[in-house]
């Protein structure tokens, strides 16, 4: 109702702003206010309509893209309801002022209406019926409010009266009313019109609600998109105005209420690592106005460890102004944490594939130099072999008769031999150290024992006037527990070295335990060493001396063969040496006093060996122990050697845990120092080594040995002592000394491995100097001993006479005295052989034996031996092995045979020589054993040779000598036996082998017994 | 002494050789006719065994191969093998030879392959554990030990 009135003020508002015009065309005017749509205000209110209409429909749009665009979209929401509902009001508004307008209007019309009705009434009186009274009208108008009430009074009275009163006039004026209530009518009807737009007005208003539910309805349905949208996407969503306080936030797993959210900031919200960033970031992008991504990790007790990728965008207002801003964060932790494990992963691969590529490299170094070094010990290895048969036999060759002039080149060519075979010795000893082939053994041992023995083989080698002396403190245990060998060869080595340059003074070993150094301490050790050196060391020098010409490989050996090289210039030096040390024991003996460690406690043992030598020059100490490194090539000239000793002895004592350290001043000599480490054994005697004790059997002053702590080798009492004791001596321990000679000799050789032939004079000396008085030290020699003390006495008696032979031979040894050491070889060996076969026929092997020895000497003797003694015997075997073995045998059993290898060949043999015996293999090709026997035995019985003939065997041109040579032929037609060799085949069965004319067989493979008995059976 | 050890390994690895019938008491005679006028005698022997070994199977492969198989020319071959291999003990070997031998006999060509491939793997078995045998005795002359003959009593 009230927009009635409303819309009505309007119509009237309308009319008003037309009055002027209206006594003119009111017709006009009158269809204008029908159109309303068109004129004025009636379309400013239409485009209003359509304004706020427009607005929606956009809105819709709009809408649907920022549903697209969801960060804006609930603002813009929010501001487009605003603005609709403002709108809204506003049309509401304008249509209430145009209701206003049209009802004043209305009463203006009917005020208008009676005051027409009066003018007309005037005009009646004044007879004034012009149609035209503007000016009037705006006089009445003037009027016109004041008389409002008498007007409408006067209307209906004057009505009345004029309609009575005047006739004439009256048609007039009827037609005037008649006009006015027309045009009253119209205005009611305009009214009504009016009236009816207004309610078409309000409906329209009242339809035009619609939108709005129309529009939320959208918006749910874009809010229930967002929401199934967002529904499982790990994303928080949230708007956070410019101080950082959130006014909105999606939160899919919430674990905060929105009260607690809303209105606050992160930092108040949240605390751990990560928030503050993760403001700080907003904030920057808020003040940068530009949106910026950035993953964040938070450390929050609310939520745990957690990494949030967050995208946060600035909001602005319509002015431009940062209001805020939007941000969205999504849980990559998971994401986060395998990427980084991933990236882990290929860190490590890398890391891995680096290693790996690393090892690799080093694995084919490794490889490389393993595969150098193994050539190299290879190579060593095959040039040893050659070299040494070599060597031997130039020494063979040195035993012949020669002239001066052929004598020194052969002691040339001898002491060039010993140095490639020492060098390739030192060759093969480091490449074992360095490729950790070389394995050290655990035994126990005589420090005392060892000092004195390397000593005393120095001594015995020693071509200087130099004082050797040794002293092994009273701490150092009776018996310790390392690797013997390679300490000796240490210790020889340094020894020898330090022989080597020194012209006069002394030598000496130092042996003392150290205070516990305990190698974690190594280094610590180790500088205090070196600074106890005040001279720094150096013994290059030295070291490339003990390689000199005339020592050989190992340290015995090298030590040995000097000794041999002594031998010839010291007239005994054999016999000196040996009195030597017993005297000294003696004397020393029992000031000592061992205190036995208990169980196995490592005790460390520095060893000094201490020279007044030229010492070494301080430029060369870094290079000493370097391998082929000498002092200078001076020194490589005038002292010879490989360069490799040095090295090899600290190698060996690294390999041992120790260290090798050297103090040297030069001129005054040099001290090369080593400390290793040794378990001390639980037991504490020497009683567990049987060696020891049959050491101990034969030799009183044993015991004397161990506990001595002292030992000195003067060098001028070598000669006058030997002449004197040695003698004597020898004689009374004969016997032993042929048991130990030989055992010596086993010993002997085996240390000597390398070198065959500079052993073979060296064996002889070392053996027959510790056979004399120092077999219990040597623990080599008593290693062997085992098997020589079961030697029963006969033998010994047999071997006592070898002895006196070689003795005999020593003797004329002066003059060549590599004779005498082949010569003494072969006794020993011929001694060991009879001592280890126990033999039927004594006589024939000493006959050998003797032919042996005389072979070296004497060619012609032997032949002589061989025809008269020797029974002939023939193999007939076609297998290289079974020859071998056979051949091997029969010669150990003192025969030596001819060898063919099939039938035909047999029978050639048979024609041309008389055979005592044939051994016939069965199974040969071309002919086999029973063929060769049938022909063999039918010429036997014949006397000719037709079966062979017929067998194809023509050619036998020696006929003629064989009858010349008669006895020959008669003897071959005796029957020759034969022994068939069989290998158990069903071929080869022993009928047949009787059949054809065998006198026995025997079966595959021979062996000494079979053999033996044999030869018993058949041989005469 | 040192070299004891060594020295107990060795007649412990010939046991173990005799034990598994790679040698049987031959080899001892071998052994036996080593001494140190023929130092290296069992090596010598071992090695000529070696090369004649590997001839023979070389030749027994290639004749083995082809068609029409000279079966007497394979038992000749196969003959000498086993005399030489039980020339030196190597038992393994001379059995494996002797059932080559039979189905030599037999002209059975498959079987006849087969027992090659025994005979060549016998020999390989054999050598690795010679070798190995001899490098132990080396390291044992080495340091000045002797082989200890004595102490391989059966």
């Amino acid at each position: 109702m009230v927009y009635e009135m409303e819309s009505d003020c309007i119509e009237d508002m309308e009319i008003e702003a037309l009055s002027s015009m209206w006594p003119e065309d009111i017709g006009t005017e009158v269809g204008r206010q029908f159109n309303i749509e068109r004129p004025g205000r009636d379309q400013d209110m239409l485009e209003e309509v359509t304004i706020i209409d427009d607005p929606t429909i956009v809105d819709f749009k709009r809408l649907m893209e920022l549903t697209n665009y969801t960060d804006k979209g609930s603002s813009q929401l929010a501001y487009l309801v605003k603005h609709w509902e403002y709108k809204q009001a506003n049309a509401v508004r304008l249509l209430r002022e145009e209701l206003d307008h049209l009802s004043k209007q209305r009463q203006e019309v009917e005020l208008k209406k009676l005051e027409i009705l009066e003018e007309q009434r005037f005009e009646e009186e004044r007879y004034a019926g012009d149609k035209r009274p503007v000016s009037i009208l705006d006089g009445v108008y003037d009027i016109w409010q004041a008389v409002p009430h008498r007007k409408n009074d006067i209307v209906v009275q004057s009505k009345g009266i004029e309609i009575d009163a005047d006739y004439d006039t009256v048609i007039y004026w009827k037609q005037q009313a008649l006009h006015l209530e027309k045009l009253l009518e119209a205005s009611v009807q305009r009214e009504q019109v009016l009236m009816q737009k207004l309610q078409e007005s309000i409906q329209n208003l009242e339809k035009q609600s619609s939108p709005v539910e129309e529009l939320s309805q959208i918006l749910k349905r874009a809010d229930n998109f967002l929401h199934f949208v967002l529904q499982n996407a790990p994303v928080v969503i949230g708007h956070q105005d410019e101080e950082m306080r959130y006014r909105f936030i999606y939160n899919h797993f919430p674990s905060l209420h929105e009260e607690d959210i809303i209105g606050r900031t992160d930092v108040e919200i949240f605390s751990g690592a990560g928030v503050k960033e993760s403001q700080d970031f907003k904030r920057e992008v808020l003040e940068k106005g530009l949106p910026a991504k950035k993953e964040i990790t938070f450390e929050t007790g609310l939520f745990g460890s957690k990494t949030f990728l967050i995208h946060v965008e600035p909001v602005f207002s319509k002015a431009g102004e940062k209001i805020g801003i939007n941000y969205m964060g999504m849980d990559v932790t998971d994401q986060v944490r395998r990427r980084e494990r991933m990236a882990k992963i290929r860190e490590e691969i890398a890391v891995q594939k680096a290693k790996e590529s690393e090892l690799n490299k080093t694995i084919h170094i490794t490889e490389e130099t393993m595969r150098a070094k193994q050539m190299l010990a290879t190579m060593s290895h095959e040039i040893r072999s050659p070299l040494s048969g070599v060597v031997s036999i130039a020494e063979i060759l040195s035993t012949t008769k020669l002239d001066q002039e052929q004598r020194q080149l052969l002691d040339v060519m001898l002491s060039s031999g010993d140095l490639v075979l020492q060098l390739i010795n030192d060759i093969l000893d480091l490449s074992k150290v360095e490729s950790g082939v070389m394995k050290l053994e655990a035994t126990k041992f005589r420090p005392r024992q060892v000092v004195k023995h390397v000593l005393q083989t120095a001594a015995a080698s020693l071509q200087k006037i130099l004082t050797l002396e040794g002293h092994v403190a009273d701490d150092v245990p009776i018996e310790i527990i390392g690797d013997v060998l390679r300490i000796r060869q240490i210790l020889t080595n340094l020894v020898s070295n330090a022989i080597k340059f020194t012209h006069e003074g002394k030598v000496g070993i130092n042996l003392y335990v150290v205070p516990d150094p305990s190698f974690g301490n190594a280094e610590g050790y180790h500088q205090k060493l070196i600074a106890d050196q005040q001279t720094i060391s150096v013994n290059d020098v030295k070291g490339e001396k003990c390689l000199s010409t005339s020592q050989i490989s190992s340290d015995e050996n090298g030590l040995d063969s000097k000794k041999c090289g002594e031998c010839p210039r010291q007239n005994h030096p054999f016999n000196d040496e040996s009195t030597t040390p017993t005297k000294n024991e003696s004397s020393i003996n029992g000031d000592f006093e061992e205190q036995l460690h208990a169980a196995e406690t490592t005790v460390w043992i520095r060893c000094d060996v201490y020279d007044t030598g030229i010492g070494i020059p301080d430029n060369a100490l870094p290079t000493l122990f370097k391998r082929y490194m000498q002092v200078s090539a001076d020194h490589a000239r005038k002292y010879g050697g490989t360069g490799l000793g040095l090295a090899i002895c600290k190698q060996l004592v690294e390999l041992m845990g120790g260290r090798l350290t050297v103090s040297s001043k030069e001129h005054r000599g040099s001290t090369f120092t080593f400390i290793l480490p040794y378990k001390v054994s639980t037991t504490c005697d020497h009683s567990d080594d049987p060696d020891e004790l049959s050491d101990m059997d034969n030799h009183d002053d044993v015991e004397d040995d161990t506990n001595e702590g002292f030992f000195q080798f003067q060098p001028r009492t070598l000669g006058s002592l030997f002449s004197s004791n040695g003698s004597a001596r020898a004689t009374k321990l004969l016997s032993q000394n042929i048991a130990y000679s030989s055992s010596n000799f086993r010993g002997f050789s085996d240390v000597a491995y390398s070198l065959p032939s500079g052993n073979i004079r060296s064996k002889e000396t070392a053996s027959i100097q510790d056979g004399l008085s120092e077999v219990d030290i040597n623990p080599e020699i008593a290693e062997s001993e085992n098997s020589v003390s079961h030697i029963p006495d006969q033998e010994i008696e047999n071997g006592v006479c070898n002895y006196k032979q070689l003795q005999e031979n020593m003797n004329c040894q002066y003059q060549n005295p590599s004779i005498n050491c082949t010569q003494l070889k072969e006794a020993s060996r011929e001694v060991a052989v009879a001592t280890k076969t126990t033999e039927p026929q004594p006589t024939s092997q000493s006959q050998e034996k003797c032919d042996t020895i005389s072979q070296c000497v004497n060619d012609s003797t032997e032949e002589v031996l061989k025809s008269t003694l020797r029974p002939r015997i023939l193999l007939v075997e076609d297998n290289k092995i079974n020859v071998m073995v056979a051949k091997s045998m029969m010669k150990q059993l003192g025969h030596s045979i001819d060898v063919v290898n099939n039938g035909i060949e047999a029978v050639r043999a048979v024609q041309r020589n008389s055979y005592d015996l044939i051994l016939m293999d069965v199974c040969m090709p071309i002919m086999n054993g029973l063929n060769a026997t049938k022909i063999i035995r039918s010429f036997e019985e014949t006397g000719n040779w037709d079966a062979a003939s017929e067998a194809g065997i023509d050619k036998f041109v020696p006929e003629a000598d064989s009858l010349h040579n008669d006895e020959g032929s008669s003897l071959s037609r005796k029957r020759i036996p034969i022994i068939a060799m069989t290998a158990n085949a069903l071929s080869e069965s022993a009928e047949e082998c009787f059949a054809n004319g065998m006198d026995s067989f025997v079966s595959k493979p021979v062996n000494f017994q079979k053999l033996r008995q044999c030869l018993e059976q058949y041989l005469p | 002494m040192e070299v004891g050890q060594m020295q107990r390994q060795w007649v412990d690895y010939m046991r173990s050789l005799f034990m598994e019938g790679f040698l049987d008491d031959q080899f001892l005679q071998l052994q036996q006719l080593q001494d140190e006028s023929n130092p290296d005698f069992v090596v010598e022997v071992v090695s000529l065994f070696y090369e004649d070994s590997e001839k023979l199977l070389n030749d027994l492969t290639k004749t083995l191969d082809t068609k029409g198989t000279d079966f007497k020319r394979v038992d000749a071959h196969v003959h000498q093998l086993k005399g030489s291999s039980s020339s030196i003990g190597a038992q393994r070997v001379k059995n494996a030879c002797i059932a080559f031998r039979n189905f030599c006999e037999e002209h059975n060509i498959e079987e006849c392959l087969r027992c090659l491939q025994q005979v060549k793997q016998e020999y390989c078995f054999l050598k690795n554990k010679l070798e190995t045998l001899f490098r132990l005795e080396q390291q044992i002359v080495a340091a000045g030990g002797s082989i200890p003959m004595m102490e391989l009593s059966f």
